[in-house]
């Protein structure tokens, strides 16, 4: 059987559970599709014997009835995942051959319902970037091209290796992580569904740390209902990270109705950017109606703090990171730098941090440092930390006036090409995350849902923005908007 | 506020992260890119206001001061790029 790995989650549990296809063929096809993808450099390693492994004991499993969702899917996962015996490298050169010895908690969970590891897929370095081009393994490509064109362009960053496997059918569904757009942003120029959860949803404990009060994991997948899917298996208390909530958990599938009748959606006039391309604004238009269509009630909110979120992101991020990063010293794993005759352990601290770190990571770690010396930690950091306060209480507002969620666009353009950006200044690349930074300062959930091209044939992608915990309400809204787009466009396959 | 060389090396030395000598400049300016950037912060008027320290208003969980874990030497050196008779070996210290 072939063309098995097109399928999403949600057909092939159907498929496996009433035995028309078993695991194993699935996980074959999948294997077959990841080893002819090189072009794509999505993969950081392949692991298709343990894939093959996992997939007889889900097809035991499956024969027994009672099967999990995701039994016998297979998944590719992001190099931030620590998956023991498998390298782990936050697509860094600092973590050169570094096999963890413990499982992350999300992969724990997704294994233990029964899923298949394809292999580890690229990202921008420690996940700091846009493009990911500050990878370790070189870029990954995105499986669009624009059209006439066969200019390789980005797939995003940083979970750009997650994207454009899950676009190109190289998996049914990846992980990833978002600390400041890091899901929704390469899932809108990939033209498929990514969602970050409401802070402390999914548990971070075995994921590399960039920006901790920041990060969050979660799917990109084909279609909502599979990130719905997904979402359930992974999110969830976890007493190893002391910020995942203790909380019921919704069945986020079960809550895919389509029904929005009376739902009141805003949208936030800050978004509203100068110069923001005709197709952006039309696709957002269009993405209000068709909301409205199915019933919802559109209004005009304000967030006036939305212009100080990326600077304040670009305070707060780098100062967490420096100190979450200050752990990569060549002593307990990883790269050490080889030292010459009368240098010491200062000389190998810096040295290996000089070699094994990428410039835009060291960057981070330089700035974040600064931010937090003393006499700066006040003007930079502390400020920072106080309109982060004001950024929050702009959601708090719109959603104690009634709304229910809010529609932006997910990104300010499509996919550039790779190398597009090498000269701009590293603040212009910052600027893709404008319309999904603030999601994370104040802790909320997220999705991006495509819903149309541009006009050179690229995916361009929708953003709902949700309450704190109402993940279900939000995937909800999503599956709505994305029955309306009716965006089923793939990129044709040149790899 | 704005960073030179010297500014710069300090820095870099903060972070423990070797910044060649003739780099020191290119790295100031780079600096002050991103710190031009931020200064927008600046406007907006935070008085009265707390500083963010939790996004999700919970206290942190407490959990029983009890061993859960251990016994694993191997396992925790087994990443060392130098390791020795159970330690991790580095280049001596004493000054």
């Amino acid at each position: 059987m072939s063309g098995l790995n097109t399928l999403t989650i949600a057909d092939a549990r159907d498929k496996l559970r009433s035995k028309e296809i078993s695991a194993v063929e699935l996980t074959e096809a999948c294997n077959a599709a990841v080893a002819g993808s090189d072009a794509l450099n999505a993969y950081s390693v392949k692991t298709p014997e343990m894939a093959l492994e996992q997939a007889k004991a889900a097809d035991a499993r499956l024969g027994q009835g009672d099967a999990p969702d995701l039994c016998g899917i297979p998944l590719g996962i992001k190099d931030l995942f620590c998956t023991k015996g498998v390298e782990s490298q936050a697509a860094s050169n600092i973590l050169a051959g570094f096999k963890p010895e413990y499982e992350s908690t999300v992969t724990t969970k997704l294994w233990d319902s029964g899923a298949v590891m394809l292999g580890k897929l690229n990202m921008d370095e420690f996940a700091m970037g846009s493009s990911n081009e500050t990878s370790a393994y070189g870029a990954a490509v995105n499986p669009w091209r624009r059209q006439g064109s066969d200019a390789p362009l980005t797939p995003g960053g940083s979970s750009g290796g997650s994207a454009a496997a899950v676009s190109g059918d190289l998996c049914l569904a990846a992980t990833g992580t978002d600390t400041g757009g890091s899901i929704r942003q390469p899932a809108a120029f990939t033209g498929i569904v990514g969602v970050k959860p409401t802070y402390g949803r999914v548990s971070r404990w075995g994921i590399i740390a960039f920006a901790s009060s920041l990060d969050q994991a979660g799917p990109m997948t084909k279609t909502v209902r599979d990130s719905a899917i997904f979402l359930n298996a992974i999110a969830g208390h976890d007493a190893k990270d002391s910020t995942s909530a203790d909380m019921a958990v919704p069945d986020f599938e079960a809550a895919l109705t389509g029904d929005i009748r009376g739902r009141k959606i805003g949208l936030p006039k800050e978004y509203r950017l100068d110069g923001m391309p005709a197709e952006i604004e039309k696709l957002w238009a269009d993405g209000a109606d068709m909301l409205r269509d199915a019933g919802a009630e559109i209004v005009d909110v304000s967030l006036p703090h939305t212009k100080y979120a990326l600077p304040a992101y670009y305070v707060l991020a780098p100062a967490e990171a420096s100190s979450n990063l200050a752990r990569y010293d060549g002593v307990r794993y990883g790269h050490r730098a080889k030292l010459q005759k009368g240098e010491g352990i200062h000389e190998m601290y810096a040295r290996t941090r000089a070699e094994g770190f990428g410039p835009e990571v060291q960057r981070r770690v330089m700035i974040g440092a600064y931010v937090l010396s003393a006499g700066f930690y006040d003007a930079y950091y502390r400020r920072a930390q106080r309109v982060r306060t004001l950024i929050k209480k702009d959601f708090e507002d719109v959603y104690a006036s009634g709304v229910d969620a809010i529609l932006t666009p997910a990104t300010p353009s499509a996919a550039f090409g790779l190398g597009e950006m090498a000269d701009a200044d590293p603040v212009k690349m910052y600027l893709n995350d404008v319309f999904t930074v603030t999601v994370n300062l104040a802790g909320l959930p997220g999705v991006s849902v495509p819903t149309g091209l541009d006009s050179q044939g690229l995916p361009l992608g929708l953003q709902l923005i949700g309450k704190p915990w109402e993940e279900a309400d939000m995937l909800n809204t999503a599956y709505a908007l994305e029955q309306s787009a009716g965006f089923v466009s793939k990129a044709e396959k040149w790899w | 506020m704005s960073i030179d060389k010297d500014t710069a090396r300090k820095v870099a030395h903060l972070a423990r992260i070797e910044v060649p000598e003739d780099q020191l400049d290119a790295l100031a300016g780079e600096l002050n890119g991103i710190l031009g950037f931020m200064e927008q912060l600046n406007e907006v008027d935070v008085d009265g206001v707390e500083p963010m320290t939790s996004v999700t208003p919970m206290r942190l969980k407490r959990r029983a001061d009890v061993v859960t874990d251990g016994d694993q030497q191997d396992k925790i050196l087994s990443n060392a790029p130098d390791a020795r008779e159970g330690f991790f070996a580095v280049p001596k210290v004493v000054e």
